[in-house]
Order: C-alpha cells, then sequence, then structure tokens
C-alpha cells in the first residue's frame, strides 16, 4: 500500500485546489518531466544512461545465496556482487555483511565520525513534491532569514562547537536567488571549517560562484531514480525535471566542488532500485571525476506536518541496515552520512558499522536554532519544519556518546584552499 | 654494530625508525606509538588539526615528539603549497610530507605534483618528505628539487598488503642516496621488518596499528620487528641466489690456466 499523500488545507483558493486536484488526478495536467525548463544547463554525459541500463535490467528476486556467498568472498565487490548484496537473498547474511562493512569502515576511516549540522535558512518553495513539507501547497510558516538573522543563527551553532554547516533552503530561486545562497556561503566561512550546500539544482557557472563564496561540498537528492515514479510525485516546479536534477553532482565538480552527495529518499518506490542507482551514481561519477570526494546520504520518508501518517513503507531498519552495509562493501572509500529522522539507537549501531558522518544539533525549522539550543524564548518568528526528525541530541551529547561508543569524532576534515 | 645508529632528516637526528602515520589517530593511538613503538615523528593531517579548541589534536603530541604535517586534502601543487604554509604558520614546524592525490579512491599520489610542491616548499626552507608512488625517475627527479627523504607507497594506503612494490623499492634503496622511508600498506610487523632489511631507513604505518586488537602490543612488536630488521641489513644478510641457477658444473671449467 502506498502512503496517502494527498492533503487539502483548508485556507487554499477555490482555485488553487482545483489545479491542486488537477496535478493529482490527470497526468497530462503536467509538465513533461524529462524537458529540461528555459534556463537549464545541458551537459554532454553518459553517466545517466549507464546508471538507468543497470538499473533497469536488476532484478532483486533473480539472486540466490550463493550469489551472495561468492559476493563476499570476493576481495573487491563487482557491480554484480553489489546486486546480490542488495537483494532479498543478503537478508540472512545481515550479520556477515555487517562484519565485512565494518572491516572496510575501520581499514578507510578508523575509528572517525564526522558530526555535522544542517542550516535551514529559508523554507519557501515553488515545487509540488507530495511527500515533502515545504511543498508549495502545504500550509506551513514561510520564512527567509535576512542577513542579521542568518549571522545570528550562525554564531549560536558555532559557539557549540559545531566546525561544518550544511547550509539549505527550499527550492525557491525567486526567494533564495544564487546570490543570496552566496552571502549566506561568505558569513558561513567565518564561523566554520567547512560548508556545504544543500539546495536546488544549478548550473554550473551558478555552482563555481558559490564555490567562491566559500562552499565546498553540493548534496542533492535524486529522491527517486525511477523517473516514470518521479514523474508521479514531483507534479510541479523546476524539480520535476528529473535529469537535470540527475546531472546536478556532475555540474557541480565542473563548476570546481571538492565533493558531492548523492541520495534517494528511501520509501518512494522500489529501494533496492533506488539503492543501486544511487550508488552506481557515486560509482560512474568517481570513474569520471576521480579526485572527487563522494558521499551517500539514505534518508527515509517521515512525517511531514499536515501528514503524520507518511511512513518509509516497506524500508525497515534491517533493510536501511543491509542498504548501508551494501554501499560500505562496494564503495569502501565513500561517506555514508546517517542523518537525524533515524533514532538514536540505529545511528549509535550503524556508525559502528559503516556510517562516517551524522547530524547533531538538528532543527529543520528556520530561525529557531537558538530557542532550541538554549531553551531561550526566540523574539523573532521562526519558519515551520520540513519533517520531523527522531534523533534530537545536541552537539555536546552527541560528541560525548559517539566518544562512549569508541568513536573519534571529527569536527573538521577539509581544508579550505 | 655501531652503536650510533641513527636517521637523519634535513639536519635534525632521530633515533626511531618508526614514524606514526596520520590517517586514524585518537590519543590512545598516539600514546601507544610514542611508549610502545618509540615512535619521535609523528604526521598530523593539517586539514584535521586546523580546528577549534574543542578537541585539538596538537594537544595530544607529547613533548619532544617532531610533528610531520602532512598536505593530504591536496589535488595540485599549489594546494600542497598552501597547505605547507599553513601548517608552519600554526606552529607545527619545518617538516612537512608531501600527499597529493588526484584519486579520492585508492589515494594514489600525482608524481608530478608532488615534484612540483617538493620544490618550491624546499626552496622555502622546509624540510620535504614527499610521499610517491615509486619510480626510480621520479625519486631522482625528488632529490634534484631538494627533498629530505623519499617516501614510496608499499601498497595502496589503508590496505595493509605490505610490500606490494617491493621490487622498486629495492631500486630505489640501491640508487638513491636520500633515506627510503617505506609509507602505505605496511599492515604486519614482518612486512615492516621486511622492508628493514632491504634497507629502508624508516617505516610509516598507521592502520595496522590503529585497528590492532591491543594497540600497545602491536606498537611494541613493530618497534621490535623494525630493529630487527635494521639489525639484519647492518649486519649483512646472507648470500642469496635469486638471479638463475647455481650451475653445478663450473661453466668456465674449460679454462686451463
Amino acid at each position: 500500500m502506498d502512503n496517502q499523500y494527498f492533503i487539502d488545507d483548508q485556507t487554499l483558493s477555490p482555485a488553487a485546489l482545483e489545479k491542486k486536484h488537477r496535478l493529482e488526478t490527470d497526468p497530462s495536467s503536467r509538465k513533461n518531466h524529462m524537458e529540461y525548463l528555459p534556463g537549464m544547463e545541458q551537459i554532454e554525459s553518459d553517466v545517466c544512461e549507464r546508471v538507468m541500463a543497470q538499473m533497469k535490467a536488476y532484478d532483486p528476486a533473480a539472486y540466490t545465496a550463493q550469489d551472495v556467498r561468492r559476493a563476499l568472498q570476493h576481495e573487491t565487490c563487482t557491480v554484480e556482487d553489489f546486486k546480490a548484496l542488495l537483494s532479498p537473498a543478503a537478508e540472512p547474511f545481515l550479520e556477515q555483511m555487517a562484519r565485512r562493512a565494518q572491516r572496510e569502515t575501520s581499514r578507510h576511516f578508523g575509528n572517525t565520525v564526522y558530526l555535522f549540522t544542517p542550516l535551514y535558512i529559508a523554507n519557501y518553495c515553488e515545487n509540488y513534491c507530495v511527500y515533502c513539507g515545504f511543498n508549495c501547497y502545504n500550509h506551513i510558516r514561510r520564512m527567509k532569514l535576512n542577513r542579521e538573522q542568518i549571522e545570528h543563527e550562525m554564531q549560536v551553532i558555532a559557539e557549540s562547537g559545531m566546525e561544518e554547516i550544511l547550509i539549505l533552503t527550499g527550492e525557491s530561486r525567486s526567494m533564495s536567488d544564487i546570490e543570496y545562497i552566496g552571502e549566506a556561503c561568505k558569513l558561513a566561512r567565518q564561523y566554520f571549517r567547512m560548508v556545504g550546500l544543500e539546495i536546488y539544482p544549478v548550473n554550473t557557472e551558478e555552482y563555481r560562484y558559490l564555490h567562491e563564496c566559500g562552499a565546498d561540498y553540493v548534496t542533492v537528492f535524486q529522491e527517486t531514480y525511477d523517473a516514470d515514479r518521479y514523474e508521479q510525485l514531483h507534479l510541479m516546479g523546476h524539480k520535476r525535471v528529473w535529469p537535470y536534477r540527475f546531472d546536478a553532482q556532475e555540474r557541480a565538480l565542473r563548476g570546481g566542488m571538492r565533493g558531492v552527495a548523492f541520495s534517494a529518499l528511501l520509501g518512494l518506490a522500489d529501494f533496492r532500485k533506488d539503492a543501486l542507482a544511487s550508488a552506481l551514481h557515486v560509482y560512474y561519477l568517481q570513474r569520471k571525476y576521480p579526485a572527487a570526494e563522494m558521499s551517500l546520504s539514505c534518508p527515509r520518508l517521515r512525517p511531514i506536518i499536515n501528514n503524520d501518517k507518511i511512513n518509509p513503507q516497506d524500508v525497515h531498519e534491517t533493510q536501511l541496515c543491509q542498504i548501508l552495509c551494501a554501499y560500505r562493501i562496494f564503495l569502501p572509500f565513500v561517506g555514508i552520512t546517517v542523518s537525524s529522522r533515524e533514532s538514536a539507537q540505529f545511528r549509535d549501531g550503524i556508525v559502528k558499522i559503516a556510517a562516517t558522518k551524522v547530524s547533531a544539533g538538528v532543527s529543520t525549522g528556520i530561525g529557531d536554532h537558538e530557542s532550541k539550543y538554549t531553551g531561550k524564548e526566540t523574539e523573532g518568528e521562526q519558519g515551520d519544519e520540513q519533517f520531523e526528525i527522531n534523533d534530537a541530541r545536541s552537539f555536546k551529547t552527541m560528541y560525548r556518546d559517539m566518544s562512549r561508543e569508541g568513536l573519534q569524532p571529527v569536527l573538521n576534515d577539509y581544508l579550505y584552499v | 654494530m655501531n652503536q650510533k645508529d641513527t636517521l637523519i632528516l634535513g639536519g635534525h637526528e632521530f633515533h626511531s625508525r618508526f614514524i606514526l602515520g596520520s590517517g586514524k589517530y585518537s590519543l590512545e593511538l598516539i600514546q601507544a606509538a610514542v611508549e610502545g613503538a618509540g615512535a619521535e615523528i609523528i604526521t598530523l593531517a593539517v586539514r584535521r588539526a586546523n580546528t577549534k579548541e574543542t578537541e585539538n589534536i596538537l594537544d595530544y603530541i607529547p613533548q619532544g615528539v617532531t610533528l610531520l604535517p602532512n598536505t593530504s586534502g591536496a589535488r595540485t601543487a599549489e594546494e600542497a603549497v598552501r597547505i605547507a604554509r599553513l601548517a608552519r604558520e600554526l606552529g607545527c614546524g619545518n617538516f612537512v610530507k608531501i600527499e597529493i592525490m588526484r584519486d579520492s579512491k585508492y589515494l594514489l599520489p600525482d608524481n608530478q605534483e608532488t615534484i612540483r610542491a617538493t620544490e618550491i616548499l624546499a626552496k622555502e626552507g622546509f624540510v620535504v618528505l614527499p610521499y610517491m608512488y615509486p619510480d626510480l625517475n621520479v625519486a631522482r627527479d625528488l632529490e634534484n628539487a631538494g627533498a629530505a627523504a623519499i617516501m614510496p607507497l608499499a601498497a595502496p594506503i589503508g590496505s595493509n598488503k605490505g610490500l606490494a612494490t617491493k621490487e622498486f623499492i629495492q631500486i630505489l634503496i640501491d640508487e638513491m642516496d636520500l633515506p627510503i622511508i617505506v609509507d602505505a600498506g605496511i599492515g604486519r610487523p614482518s612486512q615492516a621488518c621486511e622492508a628493514m632489511e632491504m634497507g629502508a631507513a624508516a617505516i610509516m604505518a598507521n592502520t595496522a596499528l590503529a585497528t590492532a586488537g591491543d594497540l600497545l602490543t602491536m606498537a611494541r612488536a613493530f618497534k621490535q620487528a623494525i630493529e630487527a630488521g635494521r639489525g639484519a641489513y647492518l649486519a649483512g644478510l646472507g648470500r642469496v641466489l635469486t638471479r638463475g641457477a647455481s650451475a653445478s658444473d663450473p661453466l668456465t671449467g674449460f679454462l686451463r690456466d
């Protein structure tokens, strides 16, 4: 059974409601999701084709326990081995996979775990993505921080001890333009050692500008690599254009970014195929841009404001753990981030096996760090959250907990040079 | 054996021939390396050391230990040079280990860029220790560029695979006057011992220690292995006929005088 995504808000005008319903029920009212919009740069690249060919040919049910055993015996994990490790046949081998994954993580990353925090600076959005709390039809408190407010948030976060920040916005070019985001990057460089971005996909030259402003790492989630499914979930806005989003990481690298992060949002489509495509997206891009740093995330669907029923479907913790172990065995050198969408217990366990990076002191709302960090009533208004988090540990608690687990928290691993 | 068998790098004298690499660090590891393995040089990744006061790795470094900042994270000579200068500004001293990688998967060093960075930094007065893929021509270029030692890799970093490039490291040891410090890939004390027997001047390792069950015991094992290998090298290993068979009838038996 699929999630019940569609929620009608009372405040929508009859005309808006009518348009919303038409988008939801009549596919012909929606734009072609494979067609670029004016202003979107199209690059020459064969990465998408290669990833899609593998994904289309993948039949998870075709793999057997024998394939999984063979995969675990190979010193180098091939694409076929990886497909076996992602298949249902690998579930009984989870403990063995975890042990192998732990060896790989320890070889490549030792006992370190990186800590970072996200900072949402605006939640305006022009897209209608049915599962997202920021979607333009969802009635939430919208907000965009001004320069002083951004700086204040950064001060509060920096005082907690955090050295890496991930700046996020909703996807609205008109409310959060490139210059606005660039100014936030420049400010962030004054307070943090490492600045990452998770914003709407942009063109190569815009990535270059943002890199010059101080950002070094770009995260873009494809949400689902199944383009047909994507079409049913992203009904309106720039984000609807699937191939432009797919090539975002490659444009970011061409624009001079040091590293890029990838993910599917697990629970939207066939999660095994999405996990395969996410990892192959990394795999083929790494072959093309060998100097680039790469990382994978593994978000699962979470409830949002006005729709508490959204859930990750068939991706339970066991499946999530299997995916992460398979990622680690196939791509031993990539970073793996596990967000506060997951529980403290899951995160404490997975950092010892496969994950290398966790967020702490997280708010997915706008302008509320001071109240969340200090308990102080903030005078200004605040914007609503993108999704409900699960692990609400502060930076200090997370630092202490990771140390207690025998891990070495690392606050910064990059030098902007 | 010579009583004073020391390692000289850039005019500095060291008694230990074990150098702790920087890949994976912890207070416990550094203590084990210093106390167990007798390390006098500890590598420091500047990109991690450049941190605020919360957990500064500089605070971990015991007195009397020489810091060897590395330029990990650099993808070009220019980036490596900037990181080296930053390390000096941070008070890490004059030593620098050049690491330039354009490959995030195997972290293999870029020899060409490394030569360029060595030349620039040696001129600026750094004691330059370049990490390189073992190639004799490159080693000679590095010497001409002012390197204080050559650091060839034994196997991909973190792989614990031992002396995968043994033949080529032997060529460097045979042909170069500079100390050859074997870096990356040494996974066991026996492999460290073998490299020292071959005539390596020192061993750098990190993962082998960091991933051991008992850090201190493993650190001691490395110390003993390195000393054993060094002793064997200095004593002169017994003759080994490795090139061609030893014929039972002498080929020159026909000679009459």
